[in-house]
């Protein structure tokens, strides 16, 4: 039965749920297929995660190898393939607890770095799972910064091999996923040397585990780098080179080439490498950052409608914690950020969709916009879904840290994506690189991308708002952070040239803007958000109803920035002290208008029981009797422990009087 | 296979040092005798074999608990065959065994044994403090329901009194009302202080305390009419047996009601308690802890994240050179230094409300209450700023560790979870920054009448002098000079003066328009967070500039002068917009402060090792790979991993299972 606080949510709503899905699935065909995908995957028993907060990093890394090969056989039975429209739905039912991830990243970096001889070769290997691959970019003393890796690969040309060494213990392999237990080979970069000159870092392809009993190679040594955060279904591994022969022909070879006399050739353009970069990123926004926020809002609102505490009024019945105002501002910011970056996150996808249809008509143009805001995206999206799983993890009190409530492992899982893909603070800074030179470009007349047109527009000026009803316009608020993002790019670039000018070296007054650099990419992409966000509702004119909503969200989520941020808007006087105190109230006015509507809003995002996998967030509201009968099931409830013997029993038989 | 010598690059930070680390050591730990008393007890536990374990990392959570319980067993044998009988030394020692983590026994030692000494009667004490002293009952505290958390008169257990049989019938009337949470209750109590609303000759009388036995002495297993059991895997705190308890028709005798203050009689007869100002100060003593554990979670954090900056090279900053200490880049001097000075700023917080608890404590003896209810208010607001800026600051430091941080080896993500949840204990922070809202509030009105206010509030008698005045109160010119610290406490003064008037003015503004007095206060609660949330944060940085004069040394007084001038201006640089809407800075000076803020980080840049290594952690204590004394990273890594449970056969049974006859099939 349904908790009857949660059904008057539902029966208030102000819009149609199921409308709102099918928008949100860019159609009710998509809606119908994610659901048909969905069933199939949460009725088979195998994928059930009902046991995965009672298991040891062992067990769940077992329970993910056998929920990948046991994956394999039921796409083969429902006819699903690699790259189908179902492949999308299919890794948010398994909210990605399963082995070999890395093995498809495997076959894709040989796919876009290898030959048409190597694909022939390794690609249907890896498809019938003969081969088990994983991708070893990252080593122990370095992440992001490519450049400076230390492994090695020195051709020999008397065997014509090249030999393959760690060099030092900072150059080991770390962190490669599917790499500690399962792999039996792996794409290895190194630095490339022929004849004593080195040639930078290329892949090579490794075999590191027997084929037969899976034994390592002769020179390798690998494992398990240990436990994690979250990951325990993922053997991140570490590997050791010495002396490891492969063939030549394992350099995979589309761009450039060692031959059999040592020449090194190099063709093609090496930009395609950043093509992969930004793909990764634009999918690890909408799978691995947007999903879980939407799961964690869903478990956080449902519970603060289901949970009572305290009163309103005196002689009441203790109040619903989402009434209160302090819940209300701690939550539905979050969520009106949930589907703001839904929004941008279709937004990139798009421009990259675009972006590739140039691509296969050799036009880079649209290159390094696409790569700017794919990286600032990815970091403040991160960063802020991060916070925002955070938040709803300590809004719901004591629960929340109960790993039953589902929100500690989607914590600990999201905020993974603040260092993998890029590190959030590189990537903001290669964002601000790419604002400074279009900034620089636009003020003397140039082409600049679409996005940042806008920075050659900076101009003072004062807010135009009379009353606190005139900043849920969107044109207000959007030129106010419009603003805001162009006087933070142009003060940063004159800083940065005024410290050139007076003759500190270049790459140190990068330095010493960095902080600003950093505060100005993020200020260019909350711009963008809100911008896209005030599109994307004005568009939708055909449904009233949720129109109306997705405009309330959209003036929360701008005023909340404003309100957050205060300091930057009234600055320069943009904003003035008094238009700030206007923003204060329309934006704590809104939150009780979407108070009305924030089951509903979380509803639309139509997650299954399993799939949010939480005592607290289940679609019937039955939070306390599913918490006490999950927490019966809990290992520690049905084994002895051998505690009580060895240790308890003698403790309480009174050892301690004879002290 | 750990190579004994230091890291030159940590070595060379040591040697830079303006100045002796020891020094600030001594003054963290309120003189260079606590310091040698503190070592000389870490001693006592580290040396020991009996406290040895394996990594912690690799254990499961069955196991994690066993060695806990094993320990704490030892643990208080040992504490009484040394003597140790002084709290702090206690702390110190309990710390040291458990590396900072919780322990199945925190809640018998230090609730219900200090509940049966504040709350029993003679004869109470008698029958259960003994035995519970020697172990024989151990206890846990049962107040937190599922239903029911810091509002505590929500809570639903109920003990009906029944004259005829002269017990309490104790009863779990619905699912919301079972016992959840509480440490030690899982599997290792077998008595438990239980709060319950009191029925007797038909009335509720409101909570009360009743010792409750859950086990069977001897065999440990639960008593008919108890459904006891462990509520499942959390968020860290591994080793400790959080529980459930639901009770069922369980009677207990009259005479195990906690009757030193309530009484009810034979016959159902209830006595009133007399007063309950003092409960007050328990709630102070705690929350004091947890602002002091604010400050030790955060100072560990710090420790790890810039020694490894130190050690760890990446990337250029100037062409063609060697790879710069990442510690070299803007970006992580701005992420890690504030929090460093952060830490400090805590330390002598949790060390002023510990001082001054002591001090009341002595004055209540005598009667005098009258700075108890500020107090009170002040370390609820206390608790939640700084607990929440930890939390927020110990997540940083990991994310400033790169990928290696996400691992368990760097120890960052234990000290997360086992802080974490302060946020949420002993009073929920919004909660508690609501009643710090209502202490000002109060104020407030107070000076509004005309009255005076005295204590960490007076500022706000500033107020009515400036009312007579027609202008804003903010209006008020202050001239912020941005390198003396006691003019940035006049600053912070101000701006918490604003808001607290703002959030006044505001909630008068909602009473005007409606009925409600909850619904005015719960339409005004976003601003009256923020009011106490400036009002704590002047109050810390009032106390850190405070301490500066105390310091002798001058070269300590120097370094932290710099980490104090950092915190404040970081503060402000956070919350411009505050400061700017309220016209205590302006643009210009805003602008002055975040470059400032830049240029300390380079001033302090040389001695972060140093302020780090004065926080004095040894190495077990820290728990961490990345942030080794020694600083030798990248090989203790490996061999820390080589340990991991994955690695125990070179051929995971996965392959033999699962990999290998699905490659066959193929």
């Amino acid at each position: 039965s349904m908790n009857p606080d949660l059904a008057s949510e539902r029966q208030t709503a102000s819009f149609s749920v199921e409308k709102l899905t099918a928008w949100l699935d860019g159609g009710a065909e998509y809606t119908r297929m994610r659901r048909a995908v969905v069933e199939a995957i949460e009725g088979d028993p195998v994928f059930s995660r009902e046991d995965q907060y009672f298991q040891s990093q062992n067990e769940r890394y077992e329970a993910a190898v056998k929920k990948a090969v046991h994956l394999h056989k039921k796409m083969h039975e429902m006819g699903w393939t690699e790259n189908g429209p179902e492949s999308k739905y299919i890794h948010r039912a398994l909210a990605g607890d399963v082995a070999f991830f890395l093995h498809r990243i495997f076959m894709r970096s040989i796919s876009m770095l290898g030959s048409d001889k190597q694909i022939a070769k390794w690609i249907p290997l890896a498809t019938q799972y003969k081969i088990i691959g994983s991708y070893a970019q990252t080593e122990l003393g370095h992440g992001t910064y490519l450049q400076g890796l230390e492994t090695t690969a020195v051709f020999d040309i008397a065997t014509q091999e090249f030999i393959l060494n760690t060099p030092k213990i900072s150059a080991m392999k770390w962190w490669p996923g599917d790499m500690g237990r399962s792999a039996t080979h792996t794409v290895v970069f190194a630095q490339l040397y022929v004849h004593g000159k080195c040639y930078g870092i290329h892949p090579f392809i490794v075999q590191i585990r027997s084929l037969q009993d899976h034994s390592l190679c002769p020179g390798i040594t690998a494992g398990d780098i240990g436990p994690k955060m979250s990951f325990e279904h993922s053997d991140n591994g570490f590997l050791m080179l010495q002396n490891v022969h492969i063939p030549r022909e394992n350099m995979l070879n589309k761009f450039c080439e060692v031959q059999p006399d040592g020449t090194y050739v190099r063709w093609g353009s090496q930009k395609i490498n950043y093509f992969t970069m930004t793909s990764v990123r634009i999918s690890v926004i909408s799978d691995e950052v947007i999903s879980p926020v939407m799961k964690a809002c869903t478990i956080a609102i449902r519970y603060s409608v289901v949970r009572r505490q305290s009163k309103l009024k005196p002689g009441e019945e203790e109040a619903k914690i989402l009434d209160y105002q302090t819940q209300q501002e701690k939550l539905l910011p979050q969520l009106a950020a949930a589907y703001a970056f839904h929004f941008i996150s279709n937004y990139l996808q798009g421009l990259f969709d675009r972006a590739y249809r140039e691509i296969q008509r050799k036009n880079f143009n649209m290159l390094p916009e696409l790569h700017a805001l794919s990286s600032g995206f990815k970091a403040i999206i991160s960063q802020c879904c991060t916070s925002a799983v955070e938040i709803c993890l300590r809004a719901c009190g004591g629960h929340g840290y109960s790993l039953l409530s589902g929100l500690p492992s989607l914590y600990t899982k999201i905020l993974a994506s603040c260092i993998y893909e890029g590190e959030n603070t590189i990537l903001l800074l290669q964002t601000s690189r790419f604002l400074i030179k279009c900034f620089m470009a636009a003020s003397t007349g140039q082409p600049v991308p679409p996005s940042v047109t806008y920075l050659a527009a900076v101009k003072p000026g004062k807010c135009p708002a009379k009353n606190k009803l005139d900043f849920l316009r969107p044109d207000i608020y959007t030129e106010a952070y419009q603003h805001m993002a162009a006087r933070l790019v142009s003060s940063t670039a004159a800083k940065l040239q005024d410290l050139i000018q007076s003759g500190v070296k270049k790459y140190n007054a990068w330095n010493q803007c960095t902080v600003q650099l950093a505060q100005a990419a993020k200020a260019h992409c909350h711009y963008l958000t809100v911008k896209n966000f005030v599109e994307t509702v004005e568009k939708m004119e055909t449904q009233a109803a949720i129109q109306k909503i997705m405009k309330h969200l959209c003036d929360l989520f701008a005023l909340h920035g404003i309100f957050s941020n205060a300091g930057l808007f009234l600055h320069d006087g943009y904003i003035s002290g008094v238009q700030m105190d206007m923003v204060t109230a329309s934006y704590l006015d809104l939150l009780p208008v979407i108070r009305k509507d924030a089951v509903p809003l979380v509803d639309a995002f139509d997650f299954t029981d399993k799939s949010l996998n939480s005592a607290l967030g289940s679609y019937d509201g039955q939070v306390y009797q599913r918490l006490y009968e999950w927490a019966q099931k809990s290992p520690t409830n049905k084994q002895m422990s051998p505690a009580y013997e060895r240790y308890l029993k003698p403790l309480l038989h009174n050892k301690l009087s004879k002290l | 296979a750990t190579m004994t010598t230091m890291n030159p690059d940590l070595r060379r930070e040591r040697a830079a040092a303006t100045f002796q680390p020891e020094l600030l050591t001594h003054i963290l730990d309120g003189g260079a005798e606590r310091t040698r008393r503190r070592k000389e007890i870490e001693a006592l536990v580290l040396n020991d074999p009996d406290f040895q374990h394996e990594d912690l990392n690799f254990l499961s959570r069955s196991q994690r608990y066993e060695q806990a319980i094993r320990k704490s067993s030892l643990m208080v044998m040992k504490l009484r065959e040394y003597g140790i009988a002084d709290p702090e030394e206690i702390y110190w020692f309990k710390s040291f065994v458990h590396r900072g983590r919780p322990e199945p026994l925190d809640l018998h030692l230090g609730m219900f044994l200090p509940t049966l000494l504040t709350q029993a009667t003679p004869e109470q004490q008698d029958r259960f403090f003994m035995p519970a002293w020697n172990l024989e009952i151990i206890g846990t505290y049962a107040q937190t329901e599922m239903g029911h958390g810091t509002h505590l008169r929500g809570l639903e257990t109920t003990a009906t009194y029944d004259p005829a049989t002269q017990e309490f019938i104790l009863n779990s009337p619905t699912v919301t009302s079972i016992k959840w949470w509480p440490g030690g209750l899982g599997k290792t109590s077998n008595h438990a202080i239980v709060l319950a609303q009191l029925y007797t000759q038909g009335q509720c009388k409101g909570l009360h305390a009743f010792i409750v036995p859950i086990r069977q002495l001897g065999t440990h297993e639960p008593l008919p009419g108890i459904t006891v059991g462990d509520i499942g895997p959390k968020f860290g705190y591994d080793e400790m047996d959080n529980g459930y308890l639901k009770m069922d028709n369980f009677r207990i005798p009259r005479e195990n009601m906690l009757m030193k203050h309530a009484q009810v009689e034979p016959d159902g007869t209830y006595v009133k308690p007399v007063s309950d100002k003092l409960t007050y100060g328990t709630m102070v003593f705690i929350r004091s802890l947890i602002v002091g554990d604010s400050a030790r979670s955060l100072s560990r954090a710090c420790t790890i994240a810039i020694r490894y900056s130190a050690v760890r090279h990446q990337s250029e900053l100037k062409p063609g050179e060697p790879e710069p200490q990442i510690l070299d880049y803007q970006t992580q001097q701005y992420k890690l230094f504030p929090l460093l000075a952060t830490a400090y700023a805590f330390h002598f917080v949790g060390a002023y409300i510990k001082d001054t608890y002591h001090r009341i404590s002595g004055d209540i003896n005598e009667g005098d209450l009258s700075e108890l209810p500020e107090l009170h208010a002040l370390t609820a607001g206390l608790k939640a700023f700084t607990s929440w800026t930890a939390n927020a600051g110990i997540e940083e430091c990991r994310m400033a560790c790169g990928g290696h941080g996400y691992s368990r080896c760097s120890g960052i993500p234990d000290i997360y979870v086992t802080f974490t949840p302060s946020c949420t204990y002993e009073g929920e922070n919004t909660v508690m920054m609501l009643q710090t809202a209502r202490f000002l509030v109060k104020s407030y009105t107070q000076v509004s009448s005309g009255q005076q206010v005295t204590g960490m509030v007076s500022y706000l008698n500033d107020l009515s002098r400036q009312r007579i005045q027609p202008q804003h109160v903010a209006a008020r010119p202050v001239t912020v000079r941005i390198n003396d610290p006691l003019s940035l406490v006049e600053a912070y003064k101000a701006r918490a003066a604003r808001l607290v008037e703002a959030a006044a003015k505001n909630l008068q503004a909602e009473l005007n328009h409606r009925k409600s007095k909850e619904d005015a206060w719960n339409r005004t609660s976003v601003d009256l967070v923020r009011a106490s949330e400036a009002h704590c944060h002047y109050v810390i940085v009032k106390l850190f500039t405070a301490k500066l004069s105390e310091i002798s040394n001058a070269a300590v007084r120097a370094v932290l002068t710099e980490l104090c001038l950092l915190y404040a201006l970081y503060g402000i640089s956070k919350n411009t917009g505050d400061f700017l809407q309220a016209g205590i800075l302006s643009d210009a000076q805003v602008t002055q402060v975040s470059q400032r803020v830049k240029e300390l980080l380079a001033v302090i840049r040389p001695n972060a090792v140093a302020l780090v290594d004065s926080f004095d952690f040894h190495d077990a204590h820290l728990g961490s790979v990345l942030g080794r004394y020694d600083g030798n990273v990248y090989e203790n890594l490996f061999e820390w991993a080589k340990k991991s449970p994955l690695n125990k056969t070179e051929v995971h049974e996965s392959f033999h299972k699962h990999l290998k006859p699905m490659q066959s099939k193929l």
